[in-house]
């Protein structure tokens, strides 16, 4: 039975009052405690998230009355939409060639850096990351400057070191735009999987190592059969980290690009910024937030099951 | 052998530390030069000395002051709240234990999935039917629930840490669980609450978006949308907009350098030593 504040009065064995009052200021602290934050909680994620759900089934202005039920139109509309196909194609882009070009990068460079016992390696460590703590907005318009088209650096040391090189305008064209935005992300995110590989390896003993050594593994295979198998954890945590981070993206490449030219640098948030908020079709927004959050979920959720599940002990 | 593979890794290291840090150079060039010379010659040094135009114009603006003030009330209310509530929260679940905690701990790493900039349109209809349009708290709040579950993730690994002899010779002592938080688990957690505030002071002073959605009147943003207000003032004037984020990028290295050890403890759950 649970006590509660009408039994203190009831209740006279001084053993029992004494108890029901500690349960009672223990029920207090913990509402006193958890309340503030759990209020915020509810009212600006679970409550919005919850009620996006609702909104995607209404033709909705934000501005009226909730009252055009449209059933499943919405996500018809946007699962058919050629350009959110393409969105959701470039969102894969990015996931794709982060895991292959970033991830192993970032790995290279720990194991240079903690293991190679290099002078100097916190400076490169800092240069590797600094990036990271910038914001996205500083992030864009550096790299604005850096692939302008007339006196940006790209094109004035490629155009220095390639005879003949032509201008290229890098965000503007369909065929570069996309590797020039990775080009950008890549540079402002793989410090970070960096710093979590490095922390990995410092778990990594080097007694283990050495016992390999001695018995007669090489360099390439002690990275493969010891190292990398030891830092399994901190790898499926950055794979897991990386992929619901391309697949959220969304301010560099709205800066720089606002997802063109014509919509070949779409990604999916920029879809739903474009399409949901800026044309104010909150219940069409609402569709693709609600799409968003389900990949997000089936991703995190079987990923965890599947892949992170030796992780949890 | 050994010594070519040293060199050989210097050699990539250093290439790549250029290709990293070239960005930042040509910024910083940029920033004391004409727009002129930008575009007719990208890489030359500024022809007529260092031009400090670009700064002193941005610096002896109202608006940036402005902006900065605006800043830094959205950075410290939003850091000050998420250190509180997240420290509160994370008690609870570190160290008392009660019917339904797993379930409403469940509840709380949902966020863990939904970035700020993913639930971004539902926050958006949320703040207008609280009528928080053009209000500081309309950024602040949301800011501080989208930090909530990663800072409580990270504290409470920490508080659960702390043994437990040291909570009951407190409660020996006649300390109350309130007084036990108070004055002995979070003086002794400070360099996590520290690393939480950092993160979180971080997300916050680079908001940009929220700030934009929410904010209508100009007299409230933040210094990463003046950035806008420049752009739009001058047009395509690089000289001015390199200049601004300059500005705006210098403090974020010296605040790297200065709170590097809560950075990284913060990004990798005290593991890697700063």
């Amino acid at each position: 039975m649970s006590p509660g504040p009408f039994r203190i009065t009831v209740s006279n064995h001084p053993m029992e009052v004494a108890r029901q009052r500690r349960d009672f200021s223990k029920a207090l602290t913990i509402a006193l405690f958890l309340l503030p934050g759990f209020i915020l909680l509810f009212l600006f994620l679970l409550l919005p998230v919850g009620q996006s759900a609702y909104f995607s089934f209404y033709r909705w202005n934000g501005l009226g009355p909730l009252e055009a039920f449209i059933g499943f139109e919405n996500y018809q509309r946007v699962l058919s939409d050629k350009i959110f196909q393409g969105a959701v194609s470039h969102s894969l882009f990015i996931v794709f060639l982060s895991l292959l070009l970033q991830l192993p990068l970032a790995m290279g460079l720990a194991l240079t850096l903690v293991r190679g016992n290099l002078r100097g390696n916190r400076i490169f460590r800092t240069i590797f990351f600094v990036p990271y703590v910038f914001s996205e907005v500083i992030t864009a318009f550096i790299w604005m400057y850096v692939y302008h088209p007339r006196g940006g650096l790209v094109n004035s040391v490629l155009g220095s070191v390639i005879p003949g090189y032509e201008i290229q305008a890098w965000l503007a064209e369909r065929d570069t735009v996309m590797w020039a935005l990775f080009f950008v992300l890549t540079w402002k995110y793989f410090g970070f999987h960096m710093l979590l590989y490095m922390a990995g390896l410092q778990n990594v003993s080097k007694d283990v190592e050495d016992a390999a050594r001695i018995d007669g593994a090489n360099e390439s295979q002690l990275l493969r059969y010891i190292t990398l198998p030891l830092m399994g954890a901190t790898i499926r945590l950055t794979v897991f980290l990386s992929v619901l981070g391309s697949l959220q993206q969304f301010i560099v490449v709205w800066i720089l690009t606002e997802g063109g030219p014509v919509n070949s640098s779409e990604l999916i948030v920029t879809y739903m910024f474009k399409y949901g908020i800026q044309r104010l079709n909150l219940g069409f927004g609402s569709a693709i937030a609600v799409i968003l959050f389900v990949m997000t979920l089936i991703f995190s959720l079987g990923y965890q099951r599947t892949v992170m599940v030796q992780d949890y002990e | 052998m050994k010594q070519s593979g040293t060199i050989l890794k210097y050699t990539l290291l250093i290439l790549l530390a250029i290709l990293m840090s070239s960005p930042l150079f040509t910024t910083i060039l940029g920033s004391v030069r004409t727009t002129g010379e930008f575009l007719s010659n990208p890489l030359g040094l500024p022809t007529n000395g260092i031009l400090w135009e670009n700064y002193t114009d941005i610096l002896l603006s109202p608006t940036f002051w402005n902006a900065l003030r605006n800043s830094l009330i959205i950075t410290i209310t939003s850091t000050v709240l998420t250190v509180i509530l997240s420290s509160m929260i994370a008690f609870i679940f570190a160290r008392v234990p009660f019917r339904g905690d797993q379930l409403l701990f469940n509840l709380l790493t949902i966020g863990l999935l939904f970035p700020l900039i993913v639930a971004i349109l539902p926050v958006f209809i949320q703040l207008r039917q609280l009528g928080l349009i053009n209000s500081y708290w309309g950024v602040i709040l949301p800011l501080v629930t989208f930090s909530l579950p990663s800072s409580v993730v990270i504290l409470r690994g920490f508080f659960t840490s702390i043994p437990r002899e040291l909570e009951d010779a407190a409660y020996i002592d006649g300390a109350t669980t309130i007084g036990f938080f108070r004055h002995i688990l979070v003086p002794m957690a400070r360099p996590s609450i520290a690393a939480v505030g950092t993160l979180s002071a971080i997300a916050s002073w680079n908001d940009y978006f929220l700030a934009l959605l929410v904010l209508t009147d100009s007299a409230k943003w933040p210094l990463p949308l003046g950035i806008m207000q420049f752009q739009g003032q001058y047009g395509a004037d690089w000289a001015r907009v390199m200049a601004y984020v300059t500005i705006l990028m210098i403090p974020a290295i010296l605040f790297y350098l200065l709170a590097e050890r809560y950075i990284i403890t913060g990004l990798t759950g005290g593991e890697l030593k700063g």
